[in-house]
């Protein structure tokens, strides 16, 4: 795909070529899987809901349920109550979900469907639960869509039962793999905390095969601990595009304290993330983790000169590309490009901010970008390697570069959504994906006299 | 809705209204439910009007597909549909006017003919195809209108795709409004004579894993070219030849039948139903084609080529069946030519159909699948999942052949699976895609891993 981009350099101001971003919904979509016995509800088109299922799988490789309003062109004439309100009878009766969270598109935005009133008229059965987010597609990106569907976890569900906080934490994972929100759950409990972690697609979303088809897996945040997040003592938002706006919500709904973090991938981030925990809940650091920590810096020391000064383009979600940006310079790479399509300033703000300290100028920053400019950036000047997702195998291609798949979403690689980048061990497989990246080029390229047996 | 689980055919919906879209075979003269849209809350698996029109033109080599939308839709559909192109590869791009806040309040068609303008510029492609989708519709940008003004400005080819998601929750919608698409494209200008020549056009044929170019090998043998595919590997300037035919083969029924129809009033050109999918339909389409040429020459050719190709994969196949036979299938798959064809080729292999079903089947198709099927075989339309699994599992099925969302569905269930859609990277027409189809069924059946789980220390584990 070469043609994609010009020879010489061109303006791209309009409308987005290959883009690196998609829709609202399939973050919503992605978010409430991570309730427990939750059945994703998308209003809508059925094609909207066919393709973020689809989509889904085809990273997850598991099975994605959700329903539709399956809007017809009478539906989008007279608004869409009459469908959401028989969806909802038809969900409950058919699918008996815990919950129904539905999410909006594109199409009953712009209708203008007022979805808390559909829902106070709707039949729902005792004891089930009903939320909604707004999602419209033509604003954000699907971050926007899963940080929206957070919210409406906390504006729905959160409560506060009196003055008196729990000794417990709240995790806003942000949108990352199964694999990642177990780990998380696993270094929260080795520092003794209890945590209550929503959403929480581990259980879900990287399920064993029993033979047996569960349409409710075991995993997920429950109702009532989702609920009973409004007596934490704090929430750590990891995140600050997916998870910092539900912690803001809830600090002011309940009195939760907020802590923004960076989603901990990388050294400094999970160093990040424990001493909060630490100094919150003033705990020891036990001996797996300090010797977990060990590891990884025994390890950057053991393979720095295979990295170290290589340039790299990091592309993707925002706070993905945020905190691989800081492990980059971590490990004392050149981060070049720095990319995601989701708008916001600041990503721009927050990763200048990062490369103007560690003393990068030459390097191109962009929020709301597509993969067309990424494209153009490494045309007029290459870089060593390439960190994102599947849709950066184009440009791999064309312009010889190694790529360390990374984010959401991976559709040609299997495995990576039970294998965690974030805590310590997230940072050994980075080490090892992106030395490993470098050391096939090296030797691939290797004259047979260059090629060696150690490396 | 106590009663939602039971019906008289003796097969079970889950949803009461959904009971007339299920049969079973032998067991009732009921005609299936159909072509119906789903209902609202299911989980259904079709997709949209978008989706289908997408699929049938994307494949349009040295065009620009513009998706007049909001960003998603633009995403799910990058270069996902397998086609391969000896040419251009332009079409694997994804264009998106990325439509924001403000477009849907003051309109979109101001950032549509901008963004027209930059792909032009930028790519001078022979067309671009412009897809309205639900807010771009919604909304009531007139795509026509910008389409018209900008392929004056540029000197090009600017095809409206009137697609928008919410007409219909069927694909079959979308196939026609690319088939509309398509015509526009391919209309000869005023005054302009397009001459025949011995060509054919091959319609419904997208060139998933080369099948285009598998067939085309088969007819060069015989004799007789390609003019185009509608539209696997095609060009805008191979299309607009399309007049220019002999014979219009017709391969994907459920998209290309009314281009067919259209072909045949506008231009005279006769068509003809054809099915490369199993060695037999394979031998039974060259045949086919062969005897509409009337030509001696031709016929020999062909039959040379059958017996050749069957010797040659026949002790191939027989490894495969030995292997396969009396293991019992189940498909599900978008359109029901389709359906057939495997229901064959599956046979072909000594295995047992006991489920069969399309998304998009028609009331005939249906009907003669019925009659291909033995007595106790379930038909469905626009299953969702909680029926396949139940059908899945109450057939105790060893091998699934569907499309992506199936699959994983299958593989929870302990089930064998083939992926007949989009996501195939092997060609499976024609008599080498028998084999490698052949393969894919006995590599997925037979893959030693499920033993892992019959095995009884792991039942012990998890019961």
């Amino acid at each position: 795909m070469l043609e994609c981009v010009p020879e010489s350099p061109v303006s791209h101001t309009t409308g987005k070529i290959n883009p690196a971003k998609t829709c609202q919904p399939i973050g919503a979509m992605y978010a409430a899987l991570g309730i427990h016995g939750c059945l994703p509800h998308s209003h809508g088109s059925q094609g909207c809901c066919a393709y973020h299922r689809m989509h889904l799988t085809r990273h997850f490789r598991d099975p994605v349920l959700a329903s539709s309003s399956s809007f017809t062109e009478g539906a989008s004439v007279f608004g869409g109550a009459a469908n959401l309100k028989t969806s909802i009878k038809n969900v409950f009766t058919i699918y008996d979900p815990e919950v129904m969270a539905i999410h909006t598109t594109c199409l009953s935005e712009t209708i203008g469907d007022d979805i808390p009133n559909i829902i106070k008229q709707a039949e729902i059965p005792e004891g089930k639960v009903v939320i909604h987010a707004n999602t419209p597609s033509y604003a954000g990106s699907h971050i926007t869509g899963f940080s929206n569907m957070c919210k409406a976890m906390v504006s729905y569900l959160a409560q506060t039962d009196g003055v008196d906080k729990k000794e417990q934490a709240n995790i806003l994972p942000g949108f990352v793999n199964p694999g990642d929100m177990r780990e998380i759950r696993r270094i929260v409990s080795l520092l003794g905390i209890k945590l209550i972690m929503f959403p929480d697609t581990s259980g879900v979303l990287d399920s064993p095969l029993t033979s047996r088809y569960q349409m409710y897996p075991e995993g997920g945040a429950t109702v009532a601990e989702i609920r009973d997040s409004g007596n934490s003592v704090v929430t750590l938002a990891l995140g600050s595009f997916a998870s910092h706006s539900a912690a803001d919500i809830l600090q002011e709904k309940c009195g939760v304290t907020g802590i923004p973090l960076k989603l901990p991938i990388g050294l400094k981030a999970t160093d990040d993330f424990i001493m909060a925990l630490k100094d919150w809940f003033g705990c020891e650091i036990p001996g797996d983790l300090t010797l977990e920590r060990g590891q990884v810096i025994d390890t950057l020391i053991d393979t720095h000169f295979h990295y170290q000064g290589k340039t790299v383009a990091i592309f993707g979600d925002p706070d993905h590309v945020i905190a691989m940006t800081e492990f980059v310079l971590t490990m004392g790479m050149i981060p070049k490009y720095l990319l995601t399509g989701t708008p916001g300033k600041e990503f721009e703000a927050t990763i200048n901010t990062m490369l103007d300290e560690a003393g990068i100028q030459d390097r191109q920053v962009k929020a709301e970008g597509d993969l067309f400019d990424l494209h153009q950036w490494i045309r007029e000047e290459k870089v060593d390697l390439m960190i994102g997702t599947t849709y950066g195998k184009y440009i791999a291609r064309a312009e010889d570069i190694p790529l360390v798949r990374f984010g959401f979403p991976i559709l040609d690689r299997a495995v990576h959504p039970l294998m965690p980048v974030v805590g310590y061990r997230g940072c050994l497989r980075l080490i090892e994906q992106i030395s490993n990246a470098l050391l096939e080029r090296r030797d691939r390229d290797a004259l047979d006299e260059d090629f060696e047996l150690v490396l | 809705m106590e009663d939602s689980c039971s019906m008289p055919a003796g097969a079970v919906a889950c949803i009461v209204e959904r009971q007339d879209s299920i049969l079973t075979a032998g067991e009732s003269r009921a005609r299936i439910h159909c072509a119906d849209d789903s209902l609202a809350g299911s989980v259904s698996q079709r997709a949209c009007v978008f989706c289908g029109a997408r699929v049938v033109l994307n494949p349009v080599t040295d065009a620009v597909h513009l998706v007049h939308g909001p960003i998603g839709c633009a995403t799910y559909t990058m270069d996902i549909r397998g086609s391969l192109s000896s040419g251009s590869e332009l079409y694997r791009n994804s264009f998106s006017t990325d439509m924001q806040e403000k477009d849907v309040i003051f309109g979109g068609e101001k950032k549509l003919a901008l963004c027209i303008d930059e792909v032009a510029e930028k790519y001078h492609p022979p067309a671009v195809f412009v897809y309205a989708t639900c807010v771009s519709g919604m909304i009531g940008d007139d795509i026509i209108a910008v389409c018209k003004q900008a392929s004056i400005r540029h000197g090009i080819e600017v095809i409206p795709v009137e697609s928008s998601g919410f007409i219909s929750g069927n694909k079959v919608v979308g196939y026609r409004a690319a088939a509309e698409a398509l015509l526009r494209l391919i209309r000869p200008k005023e005054g302009e004579t397009i001459e025949k020549t011995k060509k054919i056009n091959f319609l419904g044929e997208y060139n998933l894993g080369g099948e285009k170019w598998l067939v085309e090998r088969y007819l060069r043998e015989m004799g007789i070219e390609i003019n185009v595919a509608f539209t696997g590997d095609s060009t805008v300037a191979a299309l607009k030849r399309a007049p220019s035919a002999y014979l219009n083969l017709v391969q994907c029924t459920g998209s290309m039948h009314w281009v067919a129809t259209s072909l045949e009033r506008s231009f005279g050109t006769p068509y003809m139903d054809v099915n490369f999918f199993g060695p037999e339909n394979t031998a039974e389409s060259l045949r086919k084609i062969a005897a509409f040429y009337a030509d001696e020459t031709i016929s020999q050719r062909a039959e040379l080529l059958i017996e050749r190709e069957m010797a040659r994969i026949r002790p191939e196949l027989e490894k495969y069946r030995s292997k396969l036979r009396g293991k019992r299938a189940a498909i599900y798959v978008g359109g029901a030519y389709k359906a057939i064809a495997i229901i064959r080729q599956l046979r072909g292999l000594g295995m047992e159909i006991v489920l069969s079903g399309t998304q998009t089947g028609k009331q005939d198709e249906y009907e003669s699948m019925g009659r291909m099927l033995s007595e106790g075989t379930i038909i469905i339309d626009d299953a969702n999942p909680a029926e396949l699994e139940k059908f899945l599992l109450e057939k105790k099925v060893d091998v699934m052949v569907g499309g992506v969302k199936e699959r994983v569905l299958a593989y929870k269930l302990g089930i064998g699976f083939v992926d007949h859609n989009h996501d195939r990277k092997d060609g499976l027409a024609g008599f080498d895609g028998a084999i490698r189809f052949a393969r894919e069924v006995y590599v997925t059946t037979c893959s030693p891993v499920w033993q892992q789980i019959r095995d009884p220390a792991f039942r012990e584990v998890h019961s």
